[in-house]
């Protein structure tokens, strides 16, 4: 950390993916992150308050007294026009769910990281899929998106943290990086990023020209405010950010398939269950089975596009999850009936295994 | 004097502060909300410290507080404040970050952010209006509701058994080790207001000189919400207000 000479470089390290979260963060000249500890992911602060950057980078590192008070710190640094993060699992997430409506509607960029474990309500510190309706559909109130990038490696754990500031600031929104408490905790071999300096002032003056850092003579005050009281303005506001919200959809789209070329069934899997399902089509492709794997890296925006385009190609479609089946709705819309979509999945914290993937393929799609 | 001797800026005692908008308030006649507002936009100007403020604005009768001060704001979700001026200041220690609250936004709905941000010393300055009452969604009851105060969710008044006691939060701040100067005022008279004036400017002062979290709490009339006028709400206040929240500092180290 404190070596000087590596400051530019990139690093390979064998890390979790919570703690290559960390070093990501920093890296990437992050100004604050704020948190609350709960497993599967309290490694993401731990590893910050041991590598403590505020000696390096001068980056601030907080532990509050509620995932509330995280949201509303984040909050608080990215009116500033920081590079803010936190992070949490899904009942803490849940908390979040307040102040990541009011970051959309100030038009702030913030980075959310949910290392997503089993529910409802307290539920099992075991990994889940089952927040993906709340995060790509909108868990707070009111019109808003977040962009949801998906790891399925510790090396993407590393790479999203990046790539969620870069596009949390493109377009003034929260970026959630969804992982789940297998990516969170699985040790891989990691090239963390180079160190890249954190903003100065006036870098952020001028590219966060709204943000508050006080107010020189040669400026009106800057606002952070989502309160719109008349129906004309607020309405003014949410067609801004949808039109904000046609633009990520447009550009930002980000998915990787595996033997999709002559595929006669696709399967659909995100984060963890996408590497299991990989192995489900190496072994159905053993069998002679036509089968790829479609893994949308952002959840929002979806691959609706190459879903569509498959829908013209297979013969049928399953989803893969950790969940009773969230993202098959989607991908049903995608597909709009022309061929069938099926999902299977375990709940409650299990991982399918990929015998029980190739046998739901069998008997949901194939010999349906 | 002639007109010209009148208007002669060397004659000059008393100006409106630069710090406050010309625009009208939305706040009731002979609410205490306006002198307070205006004795912050001038302690900031007799500070020099325009350039250099963030102000956090809370949900209630204040959330349109940066409407009136020319300074920049963040406008926080209910009760929450105190976490955003915590990382407002911790990122940017130079400046003068403090928080405008009421007893609904502060004591209820944020009592966990106001007690954490006060119990770790953030150097911000946390004024505290209280009027024992939901100013902006039409008098309901708040926590500083005394005993027996009507409002329109304790019609007959406030009883333990069904509302439970008024919670005195700013002698809880005093007991933090957080905290450095916690005082109460008024508002109501000449002279509570230049008292007023003079403890907000020491907890902006002590914000910059880092001694921890200072909190301002002023005894506030609202007298639409309490439903008499501004004269008898001032007597009300004085007669029943005081006695459960008594003027003074309840710490200054």
């Amino acid at each position: 950390m404190n070596d000087t000479k590596k400051h530019n470089e990139e690093e390979v390290k064998l890390m979790k993916g919570n703690e290559a979260i960390a070093h990501a963060a920093i890296r990437c000249g992050c100004d604050g992150y704020f948190g609350y500890p709960i497993t599967p992911q309290s490694e993401i602060m731990e590893t910050m308050m041991e590598l403590e950057p505020w000696n390096t980078t001068g980056m601030v590192v907080l532990q509050a007294e509620s995932e509330t008070a995280s949201i509303n710190m984040v909050y608080g640094a990215a009116g500033c026009g920081k590079k803010a993060m936190t992070s949490s699992s899904s009942p803490g997430i849940s908390l979040m769910q307040e102040g990541l409506s009011y970051l959309a509607g100030a038009e702030l960029p913030a980075v959310v990281v949910n290392v997503m474990r089993g529910g409802p309500g307290l539920g099992t510190i075991q990994p889940s899929q089952a927040d993906y309706f709340q995060t790509v559909k909108g868990g707070g109130h009111g019109d808003y998106k977040l962009i949801t990038l998906a790891p399925a490696s510790v090396q993407e754990m590393a790479d999203h943290t990046v790539l969620a500031f870069d596009l949390a600031f493109k377009y003034r929104v929260t970026a959630m990086v969804l992982a789940d408490g297998i990516i969170g905790q699985m040790m891989e071999k990691v090239v963390l990023p180079p160190y890249q300096p954190r903003m100065t002032e006036a870098e952020i003056a001028e590219r966060c020209p709204w943000a508050t850092l006080g107010k020189p003579a040669s400026r009106k005050p800057n606002v952070i405010n989502s309160l719109q009281l008349l129906a004309e303005e607020m309405e003014e506001v949410n067609l801004r950010l949808q039109g904000r919200y046609r633009e990520i959809e447009k550009n930002e789209v980000r998915y990787e398939e595996f033997q999709c070329e002559d595929a006669e069934y696709l399967v659909v899997a995100f984060g963890t269950m996408a590497r299991v399902c990989q192995k489900a089509v190496e072994m159905a492709r053993a069998e002679g089975i036509k089968v790829g794997l479609l893994r949308p890296i952002t959840l929002y925006p979806f691959p609706v596009d190459r879903i569509c385009h498959y829908s013209h190609t297979t013969k049928g479609m399953l989803t893969v999850e950790m969940n009773a089946g969230q993202m098959v709705e989607d991908v049903r819309l995608a597909s709009c009936g022309r061929v069938p979509v099926e999902h299977f999945g375990r709940l409650g914290g299990i991982v399918p295994s990929p015998d029980e993937v190739l046998e739901a393929l069998k008997t949901k799609i194939i010999n349906r | 004097m002639t007109i010209n001797d009148i208007i002669n800026p060397a004659n000059l005692v008393y100006a409106k502060t630069k710090v406050m908008n010309d625009v009208p308030m939305h706040y009731c006649p002979g609410c205490s909300h306006g002198v307070v507002h205006k004795l912050i936009a001038e302690i900031i100007e007799e500070m020099d410290f325009q350039e250099k403020t963030i102000a956090i604005a809370p949900v209630g009768c204040a959330v349109f507080a940066y409407k009136y001060l020319d300074i920049d704001w963040q406008q926080a979700a209910h009760g929450r404040a105190p976490a955003l001026a915590t990382a407002v200041k911790r990122l940017l220690p130079d400046r003068l970050v403090f928080t405008y609250q009421g007893d609904g936004d502060l004591a209820a709905i944020g009592t966990a952010e106001t007690i954490h941000a006060a119990n770790r010393g953030e150097n911000i300055a946390i004024i505290f209006i209280n009027n024992g009452i939901y100013g902006m969604t039409g008098g309901q009851m708040a926590p500083t509701t005394l005993m027996g105060m009507k409002s329109s969710t304790s019609p007959n008044g406030r009883t333990v058994p069904l509302n439970g006691h008024p919670l005195d939060i700013t002698k809880l701040l005093a007991q933090l080790d957080g905290t450095c100067y916690v005082t109460r005022q008024s508002v109501h008279t000449v002279g509570t207001v230049r008292k007023t004036k003079k403890a907000i400017r020491l907890a902006f002062e002590n914000s910059m000189a880092g001694k921890g979290t200072s909190v301002v709490e002023i005894v506030s009339t609202c007298n639409s919400g309490w439903k008499m006028t501004p004269e008898a709400s001032n007597d009300w206040m004085v007669e029943n207000m005081f006695p459960v929240f008594p003027m003074g500092d309840l710490k200054n180290l």
